[in-house]
């Protein structure tokens, strides 16, 4: 494609828009570094509410939250488990809803096509940055909240909860690193709704919430029994199941399902989003 | 273009919708079931002299034709109203179904005779025999009808006592009933019979006075109880019974002595009753009156294949009724099925799904033996944690190819420990500990599986185990052997409790009573736990537990204090390892759905792609810009740009001219390949303009207002747009674009400090970084200062001239005039004119000798076409 008569000099549109340089455009949004402080102080704050609050009563509960002080892989356990539902998909769905948007918004975005950035690589390069910056926040959560959880409980085998067994810490290390897999994995659900309304709309606010609300939405669904065997084709319906990865017995039945129906899910939102942005007259 | 490629999505949408709601309502129905009441009379009495009207419901199958019969007995209590949602289910499954009141019950006639042989037993012969005559029933021989009979509780006895009696019945499903009423009313758990077993007195009381007319509270009450869950439906649909016995007047307006009494039952079951509730204990005549009653009298006699389902919370018929049945039964060489259930008269979940479930599948094998496999020989429902995605608590069931019996395939020693301890027996037996509230099972049984289990101070002594290293799982009736050291006969409970929970489970809330007669040196007895399925966890131990009293066993009034220990220090479970619940297994959506998934993302992205080889006009090479026949209606079929063409050449600086609305900024739009033209091309130095063609990058512009990032400065913004463009550093001319940006020192500040005029030079600026061959600007002047605007038209016209190509959009025709060599004049989305501005000039020059100006000439020619 590229001729140095015809074109503009050394133009080759595989060089287009590298990633370092989206991430330096993404990175140095004060949203960004909010998002990304608040999951890197969650895990403190937590400790300080558990070291300030009583001690539980129930020593011989073995509720996920009881169980949080017995040490660091318990705390990020329950860490995981209280930021899953909510904290963990606003920092998805922001970061990969916000990103097509926010340029639509500022009118950066006609000039980034006019560039020109192929529109199929400008979407896979956002995507892929959108994706990469959601992933660090799933997984420094609950590194943090180890390294938070270690430093204030002590490395502690890890007492699961429900049945109250102990397994060595060492045991539960390659578990630990499931659960936050399948986080991974059942988070691209979000983030793939949240990449379609980004490139739908010109709002950054209406992606975002767009989202988030469409996880509302389906988790209140979720709660409507008369849906019978419908409710398993939920998104959110699995969004629980790395509990399984914390019980004596692996279950990977609910992983399993949790993560078919999040890559089918995704993998349809994100090519609609690039069909419907590939013709998209961008008029903002 | 673009409207014709969205619309195969969704046409692919609305195409899923309609076969989705084809689907929806195509989808079979199941057909509808008839009922069809009719009393029917019997004979019997052991003389056969009694007259008796059963009320009857006889239900087709649904589907027509002669189908196999299936006889559905009630619980104790209720009538054939209980059973109808089965008797509905079954129908429909293709049965033929009849439910009846038994006699004494509902709007029957007759007596409560506990499913005698001389009285249920011989009027089920005779319904038989109905059914025998009905056209829609499948016959094996003249008379003898392909028939299966199913019950829960009484229903369930009857179920058996029929399958001993009368030949033609084909396969049973009996469910949550009896082997020995008599050891069901009197156990004794250390295995000597019911004549010293300990009465189950609250349960015995609830069971003969369920059959007392009560005027008080009619179908309300502990109504569903002795029907137990034992199906779908028997809770709650029990109704009228009561009612429809004081419809048939038998029962006067000031009920007798007797009436009051002994309700419904024949007056020999209801003095055997008063005698033993009384004294506490079975006499050898009540034993064998309830003993005619139970399977436990036709041993060997039972040849027909038996699915026995039986309720893991059932205190009154444990399950170890089932076990002895199932034995009874395999031994004639019947095939058998055993299943614990999360029901019985305790309570619990009841699974009525799975129930009539089981219960269908086994009628399918043996009656319409439609060749379908069987379930599991043997069958646990146990607690399967949470539902991964609901986190509800769910039940499994576990499965075997052989039933283990109450022993189990393996024995576990667990070790327990404690000192001989002395246990008194209150005076009167009061306060007596409490295991299970017959009737309030399904009340207490909310409370985590272990119920309520209070054991009263002093009137207990308990051995513990060490915390398990593993959890244990046991199936079947722990054994344990105690010394009991005392004088004469001691009753005690034996309770085996889960400990390491918040509170100490009683599983099950089931006790094992038991007599002994103690002597001063120890009497050793061994004691055969309550069957239980219970998984004990890691960490956790196991309690034994020996009391004086129970609530619901009557214990002896007088007081007394023994000392109780273990003869031996380890108490024997059973466990059945093969026990397994088979895993849901992969839904084939799990697979099937993501690889569809992949598949409909590849067609999204590769359909109706719109690639067209871009085959560059060597003639324009040279041209900046040719538009030929531009066409763009917007989506509410206005016209924006309509037919439009014209040509700039190399060098020039172009006016674009028009009012608001003319389409100009439309043109330049599609110029920049932002919006994709209905008709007509746009060729630049002979590439056709398509979305993110390459030859976009010889074209800088400035369309509608800048656009850059708020948070980054300036110099950060003009940096990473060019290092988005993917070209070499040194072919910006940042320098030079920021010299006509002249922002100074405001340049490394973050743009949204920017004012008005300041972003709209950066953005200038940054339209000319890499120095465009073809240069796009939208009303470059609006925010700039007088200044500025004569430094613009300076730095336009200067970029002009050194070869490069200019197109400049504006209303202010004073500035256009000023800059523009050429102009293209637009009105609602036509080209209007086009030509040198001095031609155009010099064309519209007055007649009164002044020089024209644009702006005359620009409303003459909108005015002429308006």
């Amino acid at each position: 494609m590229t001729s140095g008569l015809s074109t503009g000099a050394a133009y080759a549109p595989g060089r287009t828009l590298p990633l370092r340089v989206e991430i330096v455009r993404q990175l140095k949004r004060r949203r960004t570094l909010v998002m990304f402080g608040l999951l890197l102080a969650l895990p403190w704050i937590l400790v300080v509410a558990f070291s300030l609050g009583p001690a539980p009563a129930q020593q011989n509960s073995l509720r996920l939250s009881d169980l949080a002080t017995q040490g660091g892989l318990n705390f990020a356990a329950f860490t995981l488990s209280v930021s899953a539902s909510l904290l963990l998909v606003v920092a998805v769905a922001l970061f990969c809803g916000d990103t097509v948007a926010s340029e639509a918004s500022w009118s950066s975005l006609r000039y980034l096509l006019a560039a020109p950035v192929p529109r199929d690589r400008l979407l896979r390069q956002k995507l892929v940055v959108a994706l990469g910056f959601s992933a660090t926040a799933v997984i420094v959560l609950p590194l943090m909240a180890l390294l938070a959880g270690t430093v204030t409980f002590g490395w502690n085998d890890v007492r699961l909860p429900g049945t109250g067994e102990v397994i060595g810490a060492s045991a539960v290390l390659p578990r630990f690193g499931i659960v936050i897999g399948y986080a991974l994995v059942s988070q691209l659900v979000v983030a793939a709704l949240a990449f379609l309304l980004s490139v739908s709309t010109d709002s950054p606010l209406g992606a975002v919430g767009g989202a988030v609300g469409l996880v509302i939405v389906s988790n209140i669904l979720q709660a409507v029994e008369a849906l019978g065997v419908v409710r398993e084709f939920l998104p959110t319906f699995w969004s629980t199941a790395w509990l399984d990865a914390l019980v004596p017995e692996l279950d990977w039945s609910g992983m399993t399902k949790g993560a078919a129906l999040s890559v089918t899910y995704a993998s349809i939102l994100i090519a609609v989003a690039f069909r419907r942005f590939r013709r998209k007259d961008v008029v903002s | 273009m673009k409207v014709r490629g969205r619309r195969p999505v969704a046409l692919i949408v609305v195409a899923l919708l309609a076969l989705g709601a084809v689907v929806w309502a195509a989808w079979p129905s199941p057909p509808p079931v008839r009922a069809i009441d009719q009393m029917i009379p019997v004979v019997d009495g052991p003389a056969d002299d009694q007259r008796v009207t059963l009320d009857t419901t006889f239900f087709p199958p649904a589907g027509g034709g002669k189908a196999p019969a299936v006889l559905l007995a009630h619980g104790f209590g209720g009538s054939k109203q209980s059973v109808r949602d089965q008797a509905e289910r079954l129908a429909q499954a293709g049965y033929a179904v009849l439910t009846w009141s038994a006699r004494g019950f509902g709007a029957s006639t007759g007596q409560i005779a506990l499913n005698s042989p001389d009285y249920e037993v011989k009027d089920v012969k005779q319904l038989i025999d109905w059914v025998a005559r009905r056209p829609e029933v499948l016959l094996d021989a003249a008379g003898d009808p392909r028939l299966g009979v199913a019950g829960g509780s009484y229903g369930g006895a009857i179920t058996l006592m029929a399958a001993a009696y009368d030949g033609r019945i084909d396969a049973i499903v009996p469910q949550i009933t009896w082997y020995d009423l008599a050891d069901a009313l009197f156990p004794g758990a250390s295995g000597e019979g019911p004549e010293k077993g300990v009465f189950k007195r609250m349960w015995a009381g609830l069971f003969f006075s369920r059959a007392v007319d009560s005027p008080l509270a009619p179908g309300a009450g502990a109504q569903g109880l002795l029907a137990g869950s034992s199906g779908p439906g028997s809770a709650g649909s029990s109704g009228q019974s009561s009612g429809g016995r004081n419809a048939t007047g038998s029962t006067g307006p000031v009920a007798g002595a007797q009436e009051v009494q002994c309700g419904r039952f024949l007056p020999a079951i209801c003095q055997m009753y008063q005698q033993v509730a009384e004294t506490g204990r079975a006499t050898p005549a009540a034993v064998e009156t309830l003993r005619r009653s139970s399977p436990i009298s036709v041993p060997g006699k039972i040849r027909v294949p038996a699915l026995l389902i039986q309720g893991e919370y059932d205190s009154l018929f444990p399950l170890a009724h089932a076990d002895a049945n199932a034995k009874a039964i395999a031994a004639t060489g019947a095939p058998v099925e055993v299943a614990w259930f999360a029901g019985g008269h305790d309570g619990g979940d009841g699974e009525p799904d799975w129930v009539a479930d089981r219960t269908i599948g086994w009628f399918d094998h043996w009656l319409k033996k439609d060749g379908g496999s069987l379930g599991d020989a043997f069958t646990v429902t146990r607690d399967g944690g949470r539902d991964p995605g609901t986190r509800r608590p769910v039940l499994v069931h576990a499965g075997t190819g052989s039933y283990p019996g109450l022993s189990g395939t393996a024995r576990t020693s667990v070790p327990l420990a404690g000192p001989d301890q002395q246990v008194a027996s209150p005076p009167g037996g009061s306060p007596a500990s409490i295991s299970t509230v017959p009737g309030m099972g399904s009340l207490l049984s909310g409370l985590g599986g272990g119920g309520l289990a209070i054991d009263m101070p002093g009137q207990a002594a308990a051995f513990e185990s060490a915390p398990l290293s593993a959890p244990l799982e046991v199936t079947g009736t722990p054994v344990v052997d105690v010394r009991v050291h005392g004088e004469g006969e001691v009753t005690l409970f034996a309770k085996l409790y889960d400990v390491g929970g918040q509170l100490p489970a009683l599983p099950q809330g089931l006790v094992a009573p038991f007599r002994v007669t103690a002597t001063q040196a120890g009497t050793t007895v061994s004691v055969t736990l309550p069957a239980i399925d219970h998984r004990f966890d890691a960490g956790h131990r196991l309690r034994l537990v020996l009391s004086t009293t129970d609530m619901g066993y009557a214990s002896p009034a007088a007081p007394a204090v023994h000392r109780v220990g273990l003869a031996s220090p380890a108490l024997t479970v059973p466990t059945d390892p093969s026990l397994r619940a088979a895993g849901p297994g992969l839904s084939w959506w799990t697979w099937a759905l993501p690889l569809a998934a992949v598949v409909v993302a590849a067609a999204l992205l590769l359909l109706g792609r719109a690639r067209r080889a871009d085959v560059p006009d060597p003639e324009l090479a040279e041209v900046p810009l040719r538009i030929t026949g531009l066409t763009k209606r917007y989506r509410d079929g206005e016209l924006a740009v309509d037919g439009l063409s014209f040509q700039v050449d190399k060098g020039r600086v172009l006016g674009l001219l028009g009012p608001n609305g003319a389409g100009k900024t439309t043109t330049m739009r599609m110029m920049m390949g932002l919006i994709h033209p209905d008709a007509g091309e746009i060729r630049i130095f002979g590439h056709r303009v398509t979305p993110g063609a390459p030859v976009l990058s010889r074209l800088g512009s400035f369309v509608e207002g800048p656009g850059f990032l708020p948070h980054l400065s300036g110099r950060e913004n003009l940096e990473l747009y060019w290092r988005a463009t993917g070209r070499p550093k040194g072919d910006a001319h940042l320098e030079e674009a920021l010299e006509i940006a002249g922002l100074g020192a405001a340049l490394e500040r973050a743009v949204r400090t920017y004012s008005q005029g300041m972003r709209q030079r950066l953005a200038i600026a940054q339209a000319m970084l890499g120095l465009p061959d073809l240069l796009v600007l939208d009303e470059p002047t609006n925010g700039l200062d007088p200044p500025q605007i004569a430094e613009m038209r300076r730095v336009l016209i200067r970029y002009a001239a050194a070869g490069r190509t200019v197109i400049v959009s504006s209303h202010m025709l004073a500035e256009v005039e000023q800059t523009c060599d050429h102009v293209v004049v637009m009105h609602r989305g036509r080209l209007v004119t086009t030509g040198p501005v001095s031609d155009l000039l010099v064309g519209a020059a007055p007649s009164n000798g002044s020089k024209g100006r644009l702006e005359d000439v620009f409303l003459d020619l909108i005015g002429d076409k308006a």
